[in-house]
């Protein structure tokens, strides 16, 4: 599957050219706008402290259709779970804006926002946030309970879930009964289980084994082939390479906007696959 | 709908995995509701008692009683002879010709006998008015009481309570017989025999709560022909004078509680000019017993409004307190909730849900315990009673005798004053979490 030519990005997806300065090469803003998963213009987060102000983002433009799979790389402290929040609308930016379909989210209101949180967007943290007194099944249900559904048929969804990320036997166990890998897998499950336009994932794949980041790498391939956008925050270039496109952050600057080929990806995806399978060989052995 | 119910088991469940810190948070609205409803109860088992008191004295009597003076004021006048006298009842007749009846009294312990059986009573020369007034009643066939043609006739008849009759007459109708009283050498004839009747409180702490058990009664004027207004008694070698013409003098007034005031009133006076010298003479207004009551039970529910008032509060910030700390404690579950969706509203209410839970078992709690407050107060007056005795003496009746009854209404009052307290004291702790930013929330460790 190759990507629609329609993207405003695509007309800079030349690889590795540099976007330090997004305001002298925004894309025009018309093109497509339907089609658009979000869109931000010039996005600024500052963190304004006792004795300082953190300026977290410093002016950030991209647009990401709808169906994109976007891996957002840079080092540490260079924003980019600022801009995940942002993007998932956590929090809103300092100046800017912010689009999310065609809605600008900047000038919503806190319920409004929590509705689309609700509504349409899977979130998962850096830190699984899961919630502690509730079980595997609860946690995966909490989306839908302040939808206000809580049937039987969530509950059902909800297990269902739980048995896609393979933990079909833990689901009456608390986070705390549960490793880091399992709790990671439960709070991707949450994110899925209220069918989410789009989904955000910070590390998902920080606190996990290379067979597990597989087969989370290998369940986000899916859900983006059934036309869903996801975004995700990684270190790790072998996780960056199984996206479509890589954005690049430093010092709260976009620096680079790079679309990793369909070979690449490809490529990317058997070498991981062979990876998984040699490890799995060798612990067959022992 | 489906959301509240969630709601309310998500809170019960988050209270429950604190048992401890939600038991103790509860103690203050428990408290307080407790309090709430046993000084009620204690208050209305007070004004009932002072309720029955009245109906067994007589809101509309007056009771004039011969007290003995103190040993060195009889010294000093040098005279055994104390108390009301015939002259006193004249006097009172003549002055104040509206009163409905005058019953004078004169008691003594005496014993009784028939055959083998003896019995130790009391012997009580009265008028017919009597039995009225203190509401004896007749056996079925149990002949009559005394009549005025007894009294003129100072006829040698009696008239038996139940108690007296039992045990001189095991076996046999009463009526007709003749009973003996040995210190007087005296026989009487059985003319009427009584039913049993309770033991009625005593007249403000002046006369021995009366039990009309052992009573024998005879025409007052019988009594005085017989045995005279001197009493020679032997007690442990020594020979005790009483000289006394009448113990008790029962005045009913007819024209309600104003009228009864300025009776007792004249009568105070009338007696202050003849018997302020020896103190020898009260007057017990049954009426002002009553004031007393209300007084004493105004006392109770003022303490119980007040004590529940400062329990309620300590309540409240305790309350406060514990929600304040758990906002805290649970920061982050609430920017997780936050993030997933739950609007500001949703976690406003799961916080107000949990103290409204918590003060509805603390009220639930203290209401249960107001049930065992009777059975409570009145262990503690036998506490009382039997480490204090002296102390127990002193209690007033309305306090020793009161039965404290749950006023139910009183109830659905406390538990609506304990979740106001629930909700005004989680208000604000629970805003203050909704308040909060989801990724401050989030960041919280
Ligand atoms: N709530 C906040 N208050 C103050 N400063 C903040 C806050 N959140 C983030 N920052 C600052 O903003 C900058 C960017 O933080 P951010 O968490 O976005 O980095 P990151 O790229 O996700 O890093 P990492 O890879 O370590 O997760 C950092 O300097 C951080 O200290
Ligand atoms: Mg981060």
């Amino acid at each position: 599957m190759t990507r629609s030519a329609a993207g405003p990005a695509q007309e800079t997806a030349s690889p590795y050219q540099s976007r330090s300065t997004p305001t002298d090469s925004a894309p025009p803003a018309s093109a497509a706008a339907a089609s658009l998963a979000t869109s931000i213009r010039n996005v600024t987060k500052e963190y304004v402290l006792k004795s300082e102000t953190v300026r977290a983002l410093r002016g950030v433009s991209f647009d990401v259709p709808e169906g994109d799979f976007v891996a957002i790389m840079g080092p540490s402290g260079s924003g980019k779970s600022t801009l995940l929040n942002l993007l998932g609308c956590l929090d809103k930016p300092s100046s800017g804006q912010l689009l999310l379909g065609p809605d600008d989210i900047s000038l919503m209101s806190d319920d409004e926002l929590a509705e689309i949180r609700s509504r349409r967007i899977g979130f998962v943290f850096q830190s699984y946030n899961l919630i502690q007194q509730l079980t595997v099944v609860e946690n995966i249900q909490v989306p839908l309970y302040y939808q206000g559904r809580l049937g039987a048929k969530e509950r059902e969804r909800a297990i269902e879930l739980a048995g896609l990320v393979g933990l079909g036997d833990r689901l009456d166990h608390r986070p705390t009964q549960l490793s880091g890998g399992q709790q990671q897998r439960v709070a991707i499950a949450r994110s899925l289980v209220n069918d989410p336009f789009f989904i955000l994932a910070d590390e998902p794949t920080g606190n996990l084994d290379s067979k597990t980041t597989e087969e989370i790498l290998s369940l986000f391939d899916s859900l983006n082939s059934e036309g869903r956008t996801i975004i995700l925050v990684t270190h790790e270039d072998d996780v960056g390479n199984r996206a479509k496109r890589v954005i690049r952050l430093k010092d709260g600057l976009l620096r680079s906007d790079v679309f990793n080929s369909e070979d690449d990806r490809r490529r990317a995806r058997e070498e991981q696959a062979a990876n998984v399978k040699a490890i799995s060989a060798r612990e067959a052995e022992l | 709908m489906m959301l509240w119910l969630r709601t309310w088991q998500l809170g019960v469940k988050s209270l429950l995995l604190h048992p401890l810190r939600s038991g103790l948070t509860m103690l203050g609205i428990l408290i307080g509701v407790w309090a709430v409803i046993v000084l009620t109860a204690i208050s209305q088992g007070a004004s009932d008692q002072v309720q029955r008191q009245l109906e067994s004295l007589g809101a509309d009597t007056i009771i004039l009683v011969s007290v003995k003076p103190s040993e060195e004021i009889l010294t000093r006048t040098g005279t055994t002879k104390y108390g009301l006298t015939r002259d006193d009842l004249e006097l009172v007749k003549a002055t104040v010709p509206t009163l409905q009846s005058v019953n004078p009294i004169r008691e003594i312990r005496r014993q009784f006998s028939r055959g083998d059986n003896l019995v130790d009573g009391r012997l009580v020369g009265c008028t017919p008015g009597y039995a009225d007034l203190n509401r004896l009643q007749l056996r079925d066939r149990g002949g009559r009481f005394i009549t005025d043609l007894d009294n003129r006739k100072t006829a040698t008849v009696c008239v038996l309570s139940a108690g007296v009759a039992d045990r001189l007459f095991p076996y046999e109708d009463p009526l007709g017989k003749r009973i003996y009283v040995p210190e007087s050498q005296d026989y009487y004839r059985v003319v009427g025999v009584l039913k049993h009747r309770t033991a009625s409180a005593a007249v403000g702490g002046s006369l021995d709560s009366q039990d009309f058990s052992n009573d024998v009664y005879i025409p007052i004027r019988t009594l005085r022909g017989r045995i005279g207004d001197r009493i020679v008694t032997r007690r442990s070698g020594q020979f005790q004078v009483e000289e006394l013409e009448l113990n008790q003098i029962t005045l009913r007034v007819g024209g309600g509680e104003k009228a009864v005031r300025s009776t007792a009133k004249m009568i105070e006076n009338l007696l202050d000019e003849r018997h302020a010298s020896m103190e020898d003479a009260a007057v017990v207004v049954p009426l002002e017993l009553l004031e007393q009551a209300r007084n004493l039970r105004l006392m109770f529910l003022g303490i119980g409004v007040l004590i529940a008032c400062i329990s309620l509060i300590v309540g409240g910030i305790g309350i406060m307190n514990i929600m304040l700390a758990s906002v805290t404690e649970r920061t982050r579950e609430i920017g997780i909730r936050r993030a997933l969706g739950a609007k500001r509203n949703d976690i406003t209410r799961q916080f107000l849900v949990e103290t409204v839970v918590l003060s509805f078992a603390g009220a639930a709690l203290g209401i249960l315990l107001g049930f065992l407050g009777p059975p409570m107060y009145r262990g503690m007056l036998a506490l009382v009673a039997h480490w204090a005795p002296d102390k127990y003496a002193v209690l007033p009746d309305v306090i020793r005798e009161a039965e404290p009854t749950i006023v139910y209404e009183t109830i659905p009052l406390a538990v609506g004053i304990a979740v106001a307290v629930g909700l005004a004291s989680g208000l604000y702790p629970a805003i203050r979490a909704a308040r909060m930013n989801p990724i401050d929330a989030l960041r919280h460790e």
